[in-house]
């Protein structure tokens, strides 16, 4: 659910947010990867300590309901992520690039499966 | 319903051609269906409402706890007791997905627990009342967690990324929340003498709370028709609440209960259920402050707060410490 | 005095029941929303090993009492928990060391009860090595965080564990219930399970810089049912109260 790209912003309903955050717990990305072989997979964030606690919360807190047999835990701010504005230039590029895809090549019907 | 009484900052909805571009191809995607992910640009508005709706929505689950919680002690089974912890501990959770939510908009969770604290930000007025007999464990399932669902089922194509993806995992958890507040419903209506009392007496004093938890009617509201327009809110009040309304009154008459208000019968020309508007005056009193629970449960949250900090320091200056051996180590 | 497995039973099935009960006391007010989800999940388990335990108890009682019936109709002097998890929960410094202690000693029973002679409780001991192993991860590390982190939080850690340790002994007391289940092969003589605690507790405490009371003073009754603390009582009019107020209904 969250994300490491978040941007400051100041002006909730509390004028007076405090500058000191040394009582706050890091936040931290969560990972999964599930009983059937797939990778790990973002599921969300929470907040702990240190890796360990991390480790253990995301335990109590993701995996509830049997989501999971691993977990990964990153510190939201240690997590680099490609900016909006770039979008363009990292993935258009790829869009006429259609022979990557298998149903660029007409083989036919009697050649049988491939 | 969540997001009840947010006052939006907009003054009306602009028309797409009185948009700055940067605005204009912000609302186009909206249009089209997109997501806004948090580095996006947005408007100032459109990050302002949705940490208010976030918050809002996240404090009613915390404090949602409070009304539930006050009886697992006193669950009558080992099941039940079992169950509706269960169904608490899911409101905590949901409560920390959208906490996380918000804070990809710039805010942390303390910022906003702060102000929920300080009663800056408000929660569901429904979690104001009181939960005085174990069927209102039963009631609360049924019937609040039923509008509820009523709210969030849509809220998972809201336009922000971050929140639609809270609302699918929150949604997919809870439903079994309102299968087993029916389920209590259904045994205590069939049960003895003084269960179907208690059953009547909860659903008595629960109707019209819930009925409020969508809000007053919009019709009027340039504040829906801005949140309306940026998907942040998904359908009016009244729709939701006629919706509700259609789907509660058949259950009602399943379990042999009467629901607290005479003219709450089939319309067969319009095929939806008349009902009668509940206590808006009873309802902004509850929103001042007023209702029959508003001191306890903030008392409670504070409580928890203060209660908690040596924890949540400790622990921090505990991994700190480690750290430093570990580096020092290296 | 009536059949020793049924009484053992008891033994093991009002201890989660109690312990459980206090556990899900937190719900809802927690230091952190993290720690209040993960203490939900300890009083979910502790629940559902109740079940069990006080199901398999019926069983071999043979009078038709099922777990509900033995967890929301027996009285005080009825229960047969250790009197360190009918203990209130205190700060959150007091929950932790209580369970930190208890899920110590826990463990180390029910991995000796999974080779337990007895087909069921072998099963049931089993099932809940897994979950008590993570408890016992957990509340150690809470423990050790505490007492090691900031002076207030090591000063309350230290009076958690004067507060509850003359309630440590009791855990290993041996009597004659025990002595008919060492003979049967049915479970362990508590008794030889100090040593490793001790060792285990030395270690732990010795990371949470926290000290052990010199005094091995320890408080007993609770798992003879002879004579329990007042707390019980109290928490008893909470859990058994609707069951008792309507006798003749189902929930």
């Amino acid at each position: 659910m969250s994300s490491p790209e978040s941007s400051p912003y100041k002006a909730t309903e509390a004028a007076e947010h405090t500058e000191t955050r040394k009582t706050e717990w890091p936040l931290w990305e969560i990972f999964i990867r599930g009983q059937h072989g797939l990778s790990h997979r973002h599921v969300g964030s929470l907040h702990a300590a240190d890796a360990e606690m991390a480790i253990k919360n995301a335990r109590d807190v993701y995996t509830r309901r049997n989501e999971g047999v691993s977990i990964w835990a990153v510190e939201a701010s240690a997590i680099a992520a490609s900016s909006p504005e770039e979008k363009g230039a990292l993935y258009e590029p790829a869009n006429d690039k259609v022979y990557r895809h298998p149903t660029f090549f007409d083989i036919p019907d009697e050649v049988g499966a491939m | 319903m969540y997001a009840q009484m947010i006052k939006s900052t907009g003054q009306g909805v602009k028309s797409l051609d009185e948009m700055e571009p940067q605005e204009r191809a912000f609302q186009e995607r909206i249009d089209a269906g997109g997501k806004i992910e948090p580095k996006d640009w947005m408007p100032d508005g459109y990050r302002k409402n949705l940490i208010r709706q976030i918050g809002q929505h996240a404090h009613s689950e915390i404090v949602g706890q409070l009304p539930e919680g006050n009886w697992i002690t006193r669950a009558p089974t080992l099941e039940r007791k079992a169950i509706l912890l269960a169904k608490v501990q899911d409101e905590a959770g949901h409560g920390l997905y959208l906490y996380c939510a918000a804070e990809t908009l710039g805010v942390t969770r303390d910022d906003l627990t702060r102000d929920l604290l300080s009663g800056k930000m408000k929660y569901s007025s429904i979690f104001n009342y009181p939960t005085l007999t174990w069927a209102d464990m039963g009631a609360v399932g049924w019937l609040v967690d039923g509008a509820a669902i009523m709210n969030q089922v849509p809220l998972q194509r809201t336009s922000y990324g971050p929140y639609a993806r809270a609302m699918v995992r929150i949604c997919k958890e809870e439903s079994f929340h309102q299968r087993q507040g029916f389920d209590i419903m259904m045994k205590m209506a069939k049960g003895t003498d003084a269960q179907r009392k208690m059953a009547q007496d909860a659903l008595n004093r629960f109707w019209g709370p819930a009925l409020m938890m969508f809000g007053p009617s919009d019709a009027e509201s340039v504040h829906s028709a801005q949140s309306m327009a940026w998907k942040i809110k998904m359908n009016s009040n009244d729709e939701l609440r006629q919706k509700f309304v259609d789907q509660t009154a058949p259950q009602a008459e399943y379990l042999g209960l009467t629901i607290p208000d005479e003219t709450c019968k089939l319309n067969e020309e319009t095929g939806h259920y008349d009902f009668a508007q509940p206590d808006w005056d009873e309802f902004f009193d509850v929103l001042k402050g007023n209702g029959p629970c508003n001191t306890e449960r903030l008392e409670a949250r504070n409580k928890a707060w203060d209660d908690g900090r040596w924890v949540r320091e400790g622990l921090l200056a505990h991994a700190a410490k480690k750290r430093s051996a570990k580096m020092a180590a290296e | 005095m009536s059949d020793p497995l049924f009484e053992y039973l008891c033994r093991l099935g009002d201890n989660t029941l109690v312990l459980g009960h206090r556990v899900s006391e937190w719900c809802g007010v927690a230091p952190v929303l993290e720690e209040d989800i993960a203490l939900a999940n300890v009083a979910l388990d502790l629940i559902g090993q109740t079940q069990l335990w006080l199901g398999l108890a019926g069983e071999v009682e043979g009078d038709g009492r099922d777990a509900d019936r033995l967890a929301f109709h027996r009285d005080v002097w009825d229960f047969r928990n250790v009197l360190l998890v009918e203990q209130p929960n205190g700060d959150f410094g007091q929950t932790m060391m209580r369970q930190f202690l208890f899920d110590t000693w826990h463990l180390s029973m029910l991995k000796a009860l999974a080779g337990s002679s007895h087909e069921q409780i072998a099963a049931i001991a089993e099932k809940s090595v897994k979950e008590v192993t993570y408890h016992l991860e957990r509340s150690t590390d809470t423990v050790i965080g505490l007492g090691d982190g900031t002076e207030e939080s090591h000063d309350r850690m230290q009076k958690a564990l004067d507060r509850l340790y003359p309630f440590v002994g009791e855990m290993f007391l041996s009597d004659d219930i025990d002595a008919a289940m060492v003979t049967q092969g049915i479970a362990p003589d508590p008794a030889s399970l100090r040593k490793a605690f001790d060792a285990q507790l030395d270690a732990v405490l010795a990371e949470a810089t926290l000290t052990k009371p010199a005094d091995d003073f320890a408080h007993k009754g609770g798992k003879t049912g002879a004579r329990h603390t007042e707390h019980l009582g109290h928490m008893l009019t909470q859990m058994q109260w609707l069951q008792r107020a309507y006798p003749d209904a189902s929930w």
